[in-house]
């Protein structure tokens, strides 16, 4: 793991000593609330529904147990014991006290964490693929590019005031889980012809209100150029970005709007410029980075074969862990997603117990994903049944990774000033409903988001379903056939939208219909929404 | 109809009710504002000690003021899907 250095760590300790002057100016009344809330916001810090609510950020996922610690002691120190982990594999906590805000970010940097660059048009935290360095199918590690765009973007004065949030996702596989082509700008890592790592680039994806899949504008980038061309690329989008008009400023308009090969063409000149000004750090930078991104030392010859005699336990082993790239080994998704509780919350008590297990089982390094679960990502296959004992006494083994009640749910209308409706209770009816038979349901992912923005990733969803508001009432439109991994693409509306009891009906009527139109039970929902179009799901669904 | 006069704490963003001498946790000691509404409002915003200060539309009910909108419900009674962190003023059924 990266290992502030004394630059980061001044950089942090500064900012949280400005923001403790700032608060306790507001407080006194010596600024205004408008002056103050874009301070308050580059910190993390939003006003929601009931309380301020902190973002805080977990840089490409990947936390040790020392900060997990930290995290569960701020959720009983200055929240209400619970956080809720997001889709950009950040934390939320929902009741802080602006008053206490810097003591908290204090106390978060004592473990090299902060808040800033979790809100505002800069560069935001840069997520990654969560089985990094550990899967079986990955070319490189992820993250030390990903770090090295963590200290370039961090604070970068070019790029505070962008036209709009800007979001990189960074990937070292073929199997997309970092879902590349819905970001601003997705990387991956790919061999060139010559057997070298490069990236290739994608630029321009997003979802919200104008959802589009990212194009790639250059097959492939040396490595030791990428920081210049990452410049060039934001150089681009800082000029010509639509900052008349809020729904059209996002980066995405901007490819779309000139094709993406005169995009690219505009960021090659822009780079020709660029490059020469020695923006790239040396070798021996990145490699200093790598350095703190070693692979654990694990047995190549740890025992393959466990005792799975144990049919909760075999489920759990069969849904919930992946092959490791050391024999013996395995990848273990923790899902927060047990049926009828809220997608994505921990409380206190589950975060310190899996610190400790992290630390136990898995060369203390847990990540958090996208799909608002955490990851243990090198455990031996030997401790997998302790390991598993242990979880399922904290409400933390459900077997349920992709599958129909693993759902994202953003915080919606329970929590979010912006919403227009509540994502999490639907969320909630439908794992109840569905988790009976998800086994075999198969791999079905389904994506709730409370408003437009997307942070439930609707657009992503096999299923997916977004909040609306029908003249102050909560209304739901019910999407198909999305996807945010390698197969990517956006779902489309279905039709009119339902009340909070119709949209349940509608997906149980949906599911029903795959089932009898799938060619066998190793056809996933979205594979048979591919073959036969929307018309039958439509036709069972409207009539 | 009935207005309230709404908004949230600075120090701690609690949600707050105006109670016709000062602010309250809770619905049921809001006031309906009426048409002193706007007056109110400035007078208070350049004190700046309330954020996101609103007049809302409220209806009268056997069981006290009901808020129009889903918004100000879950406002008022806090996050539907957290009965255990509910303010005790409002069950959340009223959501
Ligand atoms: S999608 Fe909308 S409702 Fe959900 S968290 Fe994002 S802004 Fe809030």
């Amino acid at each position: 793991m990266y290992r502030y250095d004394e630059y980061d760590q001044a950089i942090v300790d500064a900012r949280v000593a400005e923001f403790r002057d700032q608060v306790a100016r507001r407080l006194n009344n010596e600024i205004s609330e408008d002056a103050f809330k874009p301070l308050r916001l580059m910190n993390g810090l939003y006003l929601q529904l009931h309380a301020y609510m902190l973002r805080v950020a977990i840089p490409y996922g990947t936390l040790d147990s020392r900060q997990m610690r930290m995290l569960a002691y701020i959720a009983r120190r200055y929240d209400r014991g619970y956080g809720h982990f997001t889709t950009r594999q950040n934390i939320q906590y929902n009741w802080i006290k602006l008053a206490e805000a810097p003591d908290l970010l204090a106390e978060l940097a004592t473990v090299e964490m902060h808040a800033f660059q979790t809100s505002g048009n800069c560069i935001r935290n840069i997520s990654s693929d969560q089985f990094a360095a550990a899967a079986a199918d990955e070319i490189a590690d992820p993250r030390p590019y990903a770090e090295l765009l963590r200290q370039w973007s961090t604070l970068h004065p070019e790029f505070s005031f962008l036209p709009r949030k800007f979001k990189i996702a960074v990937t070292g596989s073929n199997i997309d889980r970092a879902a590349i082509q819905l970001h601003d700008i997705g990387l991956q890592l790919v061999r060139g012809e010559t057997g070298e790592i490069g990236l290739k680039v994608l630029v321009g994806g997003g979802m919200g209100r104008t959802p589009m899949l990212a194009p790639v504008i250059r097959e492939y980038l040396p490595v030791a150029d990428f920081l210049s061309y990452m410049q060039a690329v934001l150089r681009v989008y800082n000029r010509h970005g639509r900052r008349d008009n809020i729904y059209k400023a996002r980066i995405k308009i901007l490819v779309n709007d000139l094709g993406a090969e005169e995009f690219a063409r505009q960021v090659e000149e822009e780079w020709a410029l660029v490059k020469p000004l020695g923006l790239d750090p040396p070798a021996s930078e990145l490699a200093r980075i790598a350095a703190h991104f070693q692979p654990p030392a694990l047995a190549a010859d740890a025992p393959v074969d466990i005792d799975l005699s144990d049919p909760a336990f075999a489920k759990w082993v069969a849904v919930n862990t992946h092959p490791h790239k050391v024999p013996g080994h395995a990848i273990v998704t923790i899902s927060l997603k047990a049926p009828g509780e809220i997608p994505g919350d921990a409380s206190a008590a589950q975060m310190d117990l899996i610190a400790d297990l992290a630390e136990r089982y898995a060369q203390d390094e847990i990540r958090v994903t996208h799909a608002q679960n955490l990851v243990l990502p090198h455990v031996r296959r030997a401790d997998l049944f302790a390991l598993w004992q242990a979880l399922a006494g904290a409400g933390l083994a459900t077997a349920n990774l992709d599958h129909a009640s693993d759902i994202i749910a953003c915080p919606g209308l329970d929590y979010c000033t912006l919403a227009n409706a509540r994502s999490i209770p639907i969320a909630q009816k439908l794992a109840v409903m569905l988790a009976p038979q998800e086994s075999d349901l198969g791999e079905l992912k389904i994506k709730v988001s409370g408003c437009i923005n997307g942070c439930g990733h609707h657009h992503a969803g096999h299923i997916g379903i977004l909040g609306v508001d029908r003249r102050g009432d909560e209304n739901y439109q019910l999407l198909l056939g999305g996807s945010g991994a390698e197969d990517a693409s956006l779902a489309k509306i279905l039709g009119a939208g339902f009340d909070e009891n119709g949209i349940v009906a509608a997906v149980a009527t949906v599911v029903d219909v795959y089932k009898t139109l799938r060619t066998g039970p190793e056809e996933r929902f979205l594979d048979t929404y591919r073959r036969v179009g929307p018309a039958p799901f439509k036709e069972a669904v409207y009539g | 109809m009935p207005r309230l006069l709404t908004g949230n704490r600075l120090e701690t963003g609690d949600v707050l009710w105006w109670s016709g001498s000062g602010w309250s946790l809770h619905l049921k000691d809001a006031v309906d504002v009426d048409a002193d509404g706007e007056a109110l409002l400035a007078q208070l915003v350049p004190q700046e000690r309330i954020s996101d200060l609103a007049l809302i539309d409220a209806d009268v009910t056997p069981s006290g003021w009901r808020p129009r909108s889903t918004r100000e419900r879950v406002r008022a009674v806090g996050p539907s899907v957290r009965p255990d962190l509910a303010l005790p003023s409002l069950p959340v059924e009223a959501i």
